[in-house]
């Protein structure tokens, strides 16, 4: 597994969980079954998409579904919020927008 | 039995509580629950599969979240309760609530309605603040309970209030890092509020005993300066100490919170009173002492008044027994939990005046700074926005974009209000007015939302 150096959360217990694979940014990463989808992408990475009003970058907030700052973009299909959706194999995110996507 | 129709929105302690005196009187309540498993905050589950007990989750109050999450589940498991969990009440509308789910949007119906819609963090904005790596303190808060996570290697804790220490302390009994505790309540404003704390003894020493542990963590009376960052995140927090001397704390996660900002936006659609309460420092639905808020409407919990999970599963009792007398029919004498309700609510209000809303650290914040974290509206731009607009919550968030981003102000309306308040002489920031709530509360896809009207 890569990529932990880039990741922003610290796994402090429950690690025992099953892997759960998903790709991000075509990259092959692993989370851990019960993970939400922004405990799997920020354990592997810093930020979960560029700021639409800013130079930053965005990463979550409340993580209750009060501040919708944790949406983040999929290959396909509608993009979800971070916080309340949990991690399922095979999914497929990205940290940049589709249009960026190559 | 098909009796009236009665939704609970909401499965936190009040809304439990509530739906367990409607079922015992024979009703059938349903209850439509942002969560996976109703618990919720406060006392929130962690998904299947994970194997840490009650103790370690909840502490000193285990016994009181297991109590709860057992009488919701034999309720649901029996068929006594409708459990709607994973959906969110967007709109509200003449006796009919707008959910929406991951199978798409519903509509139902009501003949009444009990709103336990709880709280989020209170915020107050500080220059830097909408870097990645900030958070709010109960985010921190739900990733350590629901995910086993800390969200930082060096986090240093800011704000004020009880949960301030709370998790400091839950923190570094799982074994973060954390850097700094940082209050901005300076200590003889606490020392004051004593009396009042004294009347929940256990509570009060709890406070102090964690406070202890923290030791030299800990400090009081400071002055928050600035979050500074690189581009991929925070990188230290900028703070004067209680005595003017400057000083910096490295880290890479940032948790910030001055206390709870009740969650009205469903209380506002379905048409509550308000009005600004200084103590809590925000707008306040109005209810008479059992939480009848109007026609059918009914309301419990830290969406009413802030006095936390305790105060919470009593009032979810009297709305439902109120609930229950205004349809003619038997339900559980209140005249106990009324007497509980006012001991609790002097406490709440002593913690309020223990660690209040940072009033200064808003109004001296630098033009630059942003307020909104969602569209990066400065606070510049709203002192502009008041002046040439008028001194009205709603004219300047139509003017000048505040309130008008993702969140729909729940993360900067009160510290916008005191700057309008202040940029326009107003001796507080209520008589900057209210920042009405807009349906849909939720952003929903377009699709779903439309389909509905
Ligand atoms: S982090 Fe606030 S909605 Fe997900």
């Amino acid at each position: 597994m890569s990529g932990m150096a880039g990741g922003r959360l610290v796994r402090l217990a429950e690690t025992g969980r099953a892997p759960v694979r998903f790709l991000l940014d075509g990259v092959e990463r692993v989370a851990l079954a019960g993970d939400t989808v922004l405990t799997a992408v920020l354990t592997n990475a810093p930020a979960l998409r560029q700021a639409e009003f800013g130079p930053e970058q965005r990463a979550g907030f409340c993580l209750m579904g009060a501040c919708q700052d944790c949406w983040i973009w999929q290959e396909q299909g509608p993009r979800i919020r971070a916080c309340s959706t949990p991690v399922a194999d095979g999914m497929r995110l990205l940290t940049r927008t589709r249009e960026d996507w190559p | 039995m098909t009796g009236p129709q009665i939704v609970i929105v909401g499965a936190g302690p009040a809304g439990i509580r509530a739906a367990e005196t409607l079922a015992a009187a024979g009703l059938r309540p349903t209850v439509i629950d942002e969560g996976a498993r109703a618990g919720g905050q406060i006392y929130r589950r962690p998904p299947d599969g994970f194997t840490r007990p009650p103790e370690t989750l909840y502490g000193s109050q285990a016994a009181k979240a297991v109590a709860l999450h057992t009488a919701f589940d034999r309720l649901a498991a029996a068929g006594r309760i409708v459990h709607l969990p994973r959906h969110s009440v967007v709109a509200l509308a003449g006796g009919v609530l707008h959910a929406v789910g991951d199978g798409g949007s519903r509509r139902i119906g009501y003949d009444r309605l009990i709103l336990a819609t709880g709280a989020t963090d209170r915020l107050a904005p500080v220059p830097g603040w909408q870097a990645p790596g900030v958070y709010s303190l109960g985010a921190m808060q739900i990733a350590l309970k629901a995910q086993g996570i800390a969200m930082g290697r060096r986090i240093v804790l800011a704000g004020s209030g009880p949960l301030l220490t709370l998790l400091a302390t839950q923190l570094l009994k799982a074994g973060a890092g954390v850097a700094a505790v940082l209050d901005t309540a300076a200590l003889r404003g606490q020392l004051a509020a004593f009396p009042d704390l004294a009347v929940r003894p256990s509570f009060a020493l709890q406070g102090l005993a964690m406070r202890a542990r923290l030791g030299r963590l800990y400090h009081a009376g400071v002055a928050l300066e600035a979050i500074e960052a690189s581009s991929t995140g925070v990188t230290a927090v900028r703070w004067k100490d209680a005595g003017g001397r400057t000083r910096r704390t490295a880290c890479d996660a940032v948790g910030l919170g001055w206390h709870l900002r009740a969650e009205c936006q469903l209380a506002d659609l379905a048409g509550c009173r308000f009005a600004y309460d200084t103590t809590w420092a925000q707008w306040l639905p109005c209810a008479d002492r059992m939480g009848r808020a109007g026609d059918a409407v009914y309301l419990a919990g830290d969406g009413l008044r802030l006095l936390g999970a305790d105060g919470a599963e009593v009032a979810g009792r009297l709305a439902a027994s109120a609930c229950l007398s205004d349809l003619g029919l038997p339900g559980p004498d209140g005249t106990a939990d009324l007497k509980r309700l006012d001991r609790l609510d002097r406490f709440a209000r002593g913690i309020a005046r223990a660690f209040p809303w940072p009033a200064d650290q808003v109004r001296a914040l630098p033009d630059d700074a942003v307020l909104c974290r969602c569209e990066g509206v400065t606070a510049g731009s709203v002192r502009q926005t008041a002046a040439y607009g008028g001194a009205e919550a709603n004219r300047v968030k139509s003017l000048g974009r505040a309130g008008m981003g993702r969140c729909q102000g729940r993360y900067c309306q009160i510290a916008a209000s005191d700057l309008i308040a202040s940029a326009s002489g107003l001796a507080h920031a209520g008589e900057a007015g209210r920042l009405r709530a807009q349906a849909p509360i939720r952003p929903t896809a377009i699709g779903e939302w439309l389909e509905q009207e």
